[in-house]
């Protein structure tokens, strides 16, 4: 199998094809779409992550396919980064398929067999991204990615808000676009060979590297959302339904990270040290930006949206450190780095699925993504429930789940930065640890608001309480997330053994090497400077719980009697004195008060029928994207003026550009 | 693992457990003698929670199991907590499996349970409380990494045990980083301990509560558990600032059990004089408003990483 790892990825890709095309065939019926296109896209899609897994160690294949325009065939090349991202995109997008087949409803937006094709046209799209070996097939594949997950965002187009929200997806991602075909244009060197194994083998001088890993950090970091490109993000994600959300905030932002590291380790030989200090700070600076963010905000997918703005802040900024530690030569800090960064991509790919997907069965059940509006869903939901505690613990940075380990790792790099040659950076390496460490705090505020308001505490609407648990075909998707964040939380030995293919590709060091330790311990560096065992700390913590609970039981009594609440003798509580997404986040408003923009509107004392709205704005949008709308529209106006109507006017321009043309080509 | 490494664990855990409610009936103590008052029995807070392990569990109608799991969870990262920080000897296998980095996610794990737990009935107070502890928490938590970041550089490890052997045989000599670090970890543990002048340990006054708006619908065993567990974070906290920064009498690795016998002495002395320093500044101190909190925690914050670059620039 693994002699044609490459053959089978196509095979994929080609089946995904199919299966979306079979989806128009009966378009209208529900059943065939949902019962059996879809799980046998997920089946695809395990089947890929298992080809990807594979040939994570592999040496790279490659292969030309006759496709494309004459003279201009598509190569295709599979290598360990291009694997660990395609077992992502498999193994994360097989549970988003399981739970697309008991989510999508008749008569919601677009039909079911247009979503179905939409939708495997996108994953085909990501796949063809990740195995593109030249900037024409990987350019195609990122506009049919942009544009299927573009109709996908708008299945709903009967709303207003969802058309401008997919419009301003489309815009970014076009812009975004644009930079990276430039950056395709610098990086071919004048030689006119688009395809990356002439990139690779391309020496650039002068500032043309860095012109070209700018347009690289912009175009990625316009479809990661990075800031200032973020805006997108908290649009598109709650239009979206659910399972698209989960798949663009899971798998699509991970595309933008690979195009990063494709075109930063891979195709740009030799890397400066203050565009790691760059990208750190712009990293850091997203995470603080996004963090904060979704303390304030009220809408559950909104909230989850800019949480993922922090996720890839984070990532960003440790491309950052690593881009740092591998100019300076620091190879082995290099590849922990780059691991975390890989880690995290893929904690994240598992932990916000599995909450885009919980908030998708919430909505179904409650056609509520109010905040204010939920609670108490821990008693009507709790298969939702309990499987949604394991991604807000992993997303929080707690231990023994993954999003700790991740993070973990970052710290350590962080720690052990040497002294490097600038003293510049010396002192900014402890600046960007705290801010990084303040970003994973706040992350666990975000996460007891997000988790308390929506399954804790008393139903807030009456209408709550007809609620029903999500099907067997999103309990299994939601299963298997939550165990995916589990077992990569306890087993952090044995993947960062599968990462290091990558690393030794991009970096040309490994994590783990001889004296690293067994599989229970995780020692980066050496078992004296830092080690960790989720393993032991789980089996620690239910030890400790599970004797106390024995101790308490035996020694004294388990008599329970149930009550109404206490509340300190307060008898007339109603749902409604519960903390709202508002109250809960009200404290991160005042103290981060400059950061928004803030609309406030307050009753007065004499108000009879009193109102209180409050309404969070970015600075950004005002600052940066209405005046450039502005600006365009007035540009707009100016070249409006020489359009007359008249074909007489337009010939005469003809005319004249003629001339003009004669005139520059003699 | 050795039988005596082994050992050494259980006894240091052993102690903690037994310790913990000691040490808050001796701030008490020393509290009331400082505030004029006559003092309640240093051994109050065990028969505290002999009393409510003993009395019938009165939990909420709509408590969902989140509410009665949470306090084991809490009770048990504690637990984890007390075995990795080093009190009597730096002889600790399971220091190993957590360093300073995860201590600080352990922390996290019960502050996020217990906040959980709080918005479960959906009370007022609950929610409220939820939102203050974790409001609290969220520049505390980075301010106490940072603090132990401090430490590490100068030791060259995360490892708790490691860091303290290093302390303890380096030279007697002043690190103006830890003497940052020293200032920025004592505001943190009064914040993180919910004391004065963050929160009030003996209000019942609503609006100030903290910690205690989060409990307040616990009874019986639960709230004998998250008490106890509430004792052996402020005793994890006062031995993580002893190891940290007065390690001396601390047996170093290897050292046998003389070392862990003399070290117990030592040990309660420091703790009596830490427990007497947090009484005095208790009583010296008033209690700020919650939005004053993050000046205070930022100020910790501030002088957490100040430390960490005056450690990267003097290299001290």
């Amino acid at each position: 199998m693994s002699d044609n790892a490459l053959g089978l990825v196509i095979a994929a890709v080609v089946a995904w094809i199919v299966i979306g095309a079979l989806g128009l065939v009966r378009p209208r019926e529900l059943r065939f779409v949902s019962h059996l296109l879809f799980p046998l896209g997920a089946a695809v899609g395990l089947a890929l992550a298992v080809v990807a897994f594979f040939a994570l160690g592999q040496l790279p294949q490659s292969t030309v396919l006759p496709l494309g325009l004459p003279d201009l065939p598509f190569h295709l090349r599979l290598d360990s980064l291009s694997a660990f991202f395609l077992l992502l995109l498999g193994a994360v997008g097989a549970a988003i398929s399981v739970f697309a087949a008991g989510y999508f409803r008749s008569g919601e937006g677009a039909a079911p067999g247009l979503l179905c094709f939409e939708y495997h046209l996108f994953l085909a799209a990501m796949a063809l991204v990740l195995v593109a070996d030249d900037a024409y097939l990987f350019m195609v594949s990122w506009e049919a990615m942009a544009l299927s997950s573009f109709f996908l965002v708008t299945t709903d187009h009967r709303i207003p808000e969802i058309r401008q929200a997919g419009f301003l997806y489309l815009l970014i991602a076009h812009v975004g676009a644009i930079a990276i075909l430039l950056c395709f244009g610098v990086l071919q060197g004048g030689s006119g060979d688009y395809t990356f194994g002439s990139m690779r083998s391309m020496v650039l001088t002068g500032a043309w590297p860095s012109v070209a890993f700018f347009l690289a950090l912009f175009g990625f970091g316009a479809k990661a959302g990075l800031l200032p490109m973020h805006v997108w993000l908290p649009e598109a994600h709650p239009a979206a339904p659910s399972p698209v959300s989960a798949l663009m905030s899971g798998v699509m932002l991970k595309t933008a990270i690979y195009g990063f590291l494709r075109v930063t380790f891979d195709l740009l030989q030799g890397q400066l040290w203050w565009w790691g200090v760059i990208a750190l700070v712009l990293g850091l600076a997203t995470a603080l930006f996004g963090v904060i963010f979704a303390c304030v905000q009220s809408d559950m997918k909104r909230l989850l949206a800019y949480s993922s703005i922090e996720n890839i802040g984070i990532i960003v900024a440790g491309i950052g450190l690593t881009i740092l530690f591998k100019s300076y030569g620091k190879t082995l800090l290099a590849a922990i780095t780059l691991t975390a960064v890989l880690y995290h991509a893929l904690n994240h790919a598992f932990f916000k699925s599995l909450l885009f997907l919980a908030t998708g069965s919430v909505l179904h059940a409650t056609h509520e993504r109010s905040l204010g509006k939920l609670g108490g869903l821990i008693h009507r939901m709790p298969w939702v429930a309990w499987l949604a505690l394991v991604g807000t613990l992993a997303i929080a940075g707690l231990p023994p789940l993954n999003g700790f380990v991740s993070e973990w790792l970052l710290l350590q790099a962080f720690l052990f930065t040497p002294s490097l040659p600038q003293s510049f950076v010396n002192m900014l390496v402890p600046l960007a640890a705290g801010a990084l460490v303040l970003a994973v705090a706040l992350s666990a505020y975000v996460m007891v608001k997000f988790y308390g308001i929506i399954f804790l505490g008393r139903p807030r609407e009456s209408n709550l309480a007809y609620a029903k648990d999500a099907g067997w075909f999103e309990r299994a998707a939601l299963s298997f997330l939550a165990l995916g964040c589990v077992v990569l939380g306890i087993f952090p030995v044995n993947v960062i053994a599968m990462l290091d293919p990558v690393n030794a590709m991009l970096i040309g060091s490994t994590a783990l090497h001889a004296d690293s330790g067994n599989w229970l311990l995780l020692t980066p560096i050496n078992a004296d400077r830092a080690s960790y065992s989720p393993l032991i700390v789980l089996i620690g913590i239910v030890a400790v719980v599970l004797l106390t609970a024995q101790v308490v039981h035996r020694l004294y009594h388990g008599r329970v009697r149930r009550a109404p609440p206490w509340d300190c003798g307060f008898p007339l509580q109603t749902p409604r004195m519960q903390d709202t997404a508002e109250g809960f986040g009200q404290p991160i408003r005042e103290v981060f008060d400059a950061v928004f923009r803030i609309e406030r509107q307050l009753p007065s004392p004499f108000d009879t029928a009193p109102k209180y709205a409050v309404k969070v704005g970015d600075h950004l949008w005002h600052w940066l994207y209405l005046p450039l709308a502005r600006g365009a529209d007035a540009l707009g106006r100016l070249v409006g003026m020489i359009q007359q109507g008249r074909i007489s006017v337009y010939l005469t321009y003809s005319f004249f550009t003629l001339l003009a043309l004669l005139f520059f080509v003699r | 693992m050795t039988p005596t490494e082994f050992a050494s664990q259980l006894l240091q855990l052993g102690l903690a457990l037994a310790l913990a409610p000691l040490l808050v009936g001796w701030i008490n103590q020393c509290r009331a003698w400082l505030q004029n008052k006559s003092a309640p029995s240093l051994l109050l807070p065990y028969r505290t929670i002999r009393k409510l392990f003993m009395k019938d569990a009165v939990v909420a109608l709509q408590a969902s199991p989140i509410f009665r799991v949470a306090p084991y969870v809490v009770f048990g990262a504690m637990c984890c907590a007390a075995a990795i920080i080093p009190s009597l000897a730096t002889d600790l296998p399971f220091g190993r499996a957590a360093d300073t980095i995860a201590l600080v996610g352990l922390f996290a794990l019960a502050r996020v349970f217990i906040a959980l737990a709080a918005m479960d009935i959906g009370t007022a107070f609950g929610s409220l409380g939820a939102r203050r502890e974790m409001f609290v928490g969220f520049l505390a938590e980075p301010a106490l990494l940072m603090v132990l970041f401090t430490a590490s550089l100068i030791s060259g490890s995360t490892s708790l045990p490691t860091i303290v052997d290093v302390f303890a045989h380096r030279e007697l000599a002043i690190y103006p980083s830890l003497a940052f670090a020293g200032v920025a970890f004592a505001m943190v543990s009064l914040a993180e301990n919910a004391r004065i002048p963050v929160d009030n340990p003996a209000t019942h006054l609503e609006l100030t509560m903290i910690h205690e708006a989060m409990i307040l619908e616990y009874s019986a065993r639960h709230l004998a558990l998250i008490e106890w567990a509430s004792s052996l974070k402020l005793f994890n906290y006062s031995c993580l600032g002893i190891a940290l920064f007065f390690p001396v009498g601390i047996g170093v690795a290897g050292a046998g059990w003389t070392a862990l016998v003399a070290a117990a002495p030592v040990l309660v002395a420091k703790l009596a004089v830490g427990g007497f320093a947090l009484a005095l500044v208790e009583t010296l101190s008033a209690k700020m408003r919650i939005f004053r909190a993050p000046e205070f925690l930022g100020t910790a914050f501030l002088l957490a990483v100040l430390a960490m670059l005056v450690n990267l620039l003097l290299g001290s």
